[in-house]
């Protein structure tokens, strides 16, 4: 099958931003649309009508409904072929899988493969954390996803003055290959695929989970799996740092170009919108900053002399899926749309799987609330929906008690579940983005894309990501939008069910897990212990030659490995990189 | 700690010469203590605190209990808010009230928030933290809150 937009019709107007502006670029092919102009005339002309009676109705209306978005978008009460006068299925759709890759990234879809139910965990010890991984396989679950501690998403071993009382508190504690060893004992890692949510110590745990591998006689090139790695969205919205941005970009482009030539089945970087929404942007600003983030990546790459085809299918993406179910799934058709547009146009890629946006989506821990938990299940599940009608890869589906303390394992069970019923019971999975052509829908997708570019736009204007990061940019534009949600939350205009309507007096009925607190010394004895037994030359000289790479300029994926293999602690690499780069402190804006 | 929280400029305490031209404004360090970077909340509230005409400062993150009650010291505040989302709350919470009595500061009220479980909340309570604001207070509640509770040094009750 061949089929291409026509997209030679168009006359780009400038490079990278716009398909808003190529959509009035084809005015004069009034047959591209899918009605005729006359047609066209007499809806829009009756739809005037329409929207007459609707006002007067709405004028005495006792109970109003809402018209605006969560993201505090207003939006209309209908749509018709009105308001996409030049909607063009072969330009703006396509077929999944086709170029722009609106309607999906792959030919099949969920037809050819479900999406991966990937369950976010990790507890306590890495003894703990491998049984919950072998519980949740059992289950179904067909990729791990791993939680660490906050010491270990800093570079921080467990002993580290930093660190106390923070040890396996919100995930697992990782100091040594040997808490790797583990974690990952018994679970099959040429089979498996693992993402690892860690970010500025990313290559540290990505060398020590190829050192398990290896151990274990499995070659790097089999392995499949995701490091989120993406530092960008950490100075905007999530805040692990260690070292300065312009550092932290060259360690991500290490990892980039190893990756693409050791590893070929891992994704060096997940480009994440959902921590940037969780601080509390809106939809548009969410898509527009991952977006931008990721164009800074690809022109990083591209500046070390990479070729574009040979990083870019590797380059995967992470979604928030929130509450407002259109918009949320406009904002995942739009992203695929733009990447694809932003990927062909602005660096000449030519291979389709550089313009494909591939993504994993989380359901909105924000969204999710401490009172009369048990209604975060049907939040979740209506999220979980809209990234299924997104066209999601994989999907992480929150527990309801989430907000309140770390999953138990009945909830993580209620959620993974949510995702089974959606796959196997519902049929939502049975026709490639149902919700394609729905006047709305496109409606929706098209105004997201022209307000995520201009966000696009400006962020170049300062000279990219890295330069508006410096500004404040996107962060003040996350607090500002934050603060006006929580004002609207907090004057009832904005309703939360169970919060600031309909609540009760409640005593919370759901058990919560408690982390030990006597982690702390048999992770610090155990780690002491690893130190005691290795080899110090070895680790010693594995140090000096990550220094070398760090000072030199070389790739410091090799020095990695072989610090990691040798034992060397987390923090022993990490600062070695504070050591030569330098550390990042929060400006503390508010 | 040996910087005395009177290096500062002297604040007024007692009732002498104090006229309602002296009456200062309530002065909240908004701090996030460890490791966690979830900064919505906290950022949200010292807002709201600055809106409600307080004098606020806020940390940043990732700042240990040392850090934290030297610059409620040096600030010379009447409140600190602590933020964690992460779980630490138990050890972090409870190192700053220590801290806060060894350098004599115990005038300094604590309050805290975050994603802090029930059954903790009257541990921290015990230990001296004034209250605790769960997910879903509304700003609103949390500056009425102050305002009942906190009278800025150097005013005639104080």
């Amino acid at each position: 099958m061949s089929i291409s937009p026509p997209d030679d019709r168009v006359t780009v107007i400038s490079a990278h931003y716009g398909f808003h502006r190529e959509i009035h670029s084809t005015k004069r092919c009034p047959m591209s649309g899918l009605y005729r102009k006359k047609e066209l005339a007499e809806i829009t002309a009756a739809q005037e009508g329409w929207r007459d009676e609707f006002e007067d109705r709405v004028a005495s209306a006792p109970n109003k409904g809402g018209s605006s978005t969560v993201s505090g978008k207003e939006v209309e009460p209908l749509y018709t072929p009105g308001d996409s006068p030049e909607f063009d299925y072969m330009k703006r759709l396509n077929f999944p899988g086709h170029y722009p890759y609106t309607r999906g990234v792959q030919t099949s879809m969920y037809r050819g493969r479900c999406w991966t139910m990937r369950m976010f965990a990790g507890l306590g010890s890495a003894e703990e954390t491998n049984e919950r991984f072998h519980y949740l396989v059992e289950h179904g679950q067909t990729g791990l996803s791993t939680a660490f501690d906050m010491p270990t998403l800093m570079g921080y071993d467990t002993d580290a003055p930093k660190a106390r009382g923070e040890c396996g508190k919100c995930g697992v504690a990782v100091d040594t290959l040997k808490d790797m060893e583990i974690l990952f004992e018994g679970l099959p890692l040429d089979r498996l695929t693992t993402s690892m949510t860690i970010n500025p110590p990313a290559a540290v745990l990505w060398a020590m989970y190829i050192a398990v591998a290896e151990k274990r006689g499995v070659p790097r090139k089999v392995l499949g799996g995701t490091i989120q790695n993406d530092m960008l969205k950490e100075f905007i919205a999530q805040k692990t740092f260690m070292c300065p941005p312009e550092p932290s970009m060259r360690l991500i482009v290490d990892t980039i170009a190893f990756g693409t030539e050791q590893v070929p089945r891992w994704n060096p970087v997940s480009i994440s919108g959902y921590h940037i929404r969780e601080a509390g942007s809106t939809a548009v600003q969410e898509l527009a900053f991952t977006l931008a983030d990721g164009i800074a990546y690809v022109e990083a790459a591209l500046e070390r002399g990479l070729d574009v085809d040979a990083f870019a299918p590797r380059l995967s993406f992470f979604f928030n899926a929130h509450i407002d179910f259109f918009e949320e799934i406009a904002k995942f058709r739009a992203a695929r749309r733009m990447w694809a547009h932003i990927m062909k146009h602005r660096f000449q890629a030519k291979a389709d799987r550089s313009l494909w946006l591939r993504f994993h989506t989380q359901t909105a821990g924000c969204s999710l609330t401490a009172r009369q938990p048990f209604n975060n299940i049907v939040r979740t599940a209506v999220e979980a929906l809209a990234a299924v009608l997104g066209g999601t890869q994989s999907l992480h589906t929150n527990s309801f008690d989430e907000v309140l303390a770390i999953p138990t394992e009945e909830a993580a069970t209620v959620a993974l579940r949510t995702q089974q019923i959606l796959a196997e019971e519902t049929g939502v999975a049975n026709s490639i983005d149902p919700l394609g052509g729905a006047y709305c829908l496109e409606r929706l997708t098209d105004e997201m894309e022209a307000e995520a570019f201009e966000y696009v736009r400006k962020i170049d204007e300062m000279g990219g990501m890295l330069q508006a990061i410096e500004k404040n940019y996107p962060q003040m534009e996350i607090a500002e939008a934050a603060y006006d949600f929580q004002q609207q939350v907090d004057k009832g205009r904005r309703v939360m069910v169970g919060v600031n309507k309909y609540a009760v007096e409640e005593d919370i009925p759901v058990d919560i897990y408690h982390a030990d607190d006597t982690l702390e010394e048999a992770q610090i004895a155990r780690t002491d212990q690893v130190k005691n037994d290795r080899d110090g030359v070895r680790v010693r000289e594995g140090l000096e030659r990550l220094g070398e790479a760090c000072t030199g300029g070389s790739n410091v994926m090799p020095a990695l490995i072989e610090c990691a293999a040798a034992y060397c602690t987390l923090q022993e690499m990490c600062d070695v990189f504070r050591e030569v780069f330098g550390t990042y402190t929060d400006p503390g804006t508010f | 700690m040996s910087s005395g929280r009177f290096s500062g400029p002297t604040p007024i305490r007692g009732p002498f010469s104090v006229t309602q031209k002296d009456m200062r404004k309530i002065r909240i360090l908004v701090a996030k203590p460890g490791l966690d970077g979830h900064d919505r909340g906290a950022r949200i509230v010292a807002r709201a605190f600055r809106d409600a005409g307080f004098e606020v400062i806020y940390t940043g993150l990732h700042q240990t209990p040392e850090q934290i009650v030297n610059a409620a010291i040096q600030e010379d505040v009447d409140l600190v808010g602590l933020s964690s989302l992460a779980a630490a709350h138990r050890f972090l919470f409870q190192r700053v009230i220590d801290l806060l009595k060894e350098e004599g500061a115990e005038d300094i009220q604590v309050i805290g928030g975050g994603i802090i479980p029930e059954k903790d909340i009257d541990k921290l309570k015990a230990i001296g933290v004034k209250e605790v604001f769960l997910p879903g207070t509304s700003l609103e509640a949390i500056v009425k809150w102050v305002k009942d509770h906190v009278v800025p040094r150097g005013s005639l009750d104080a």
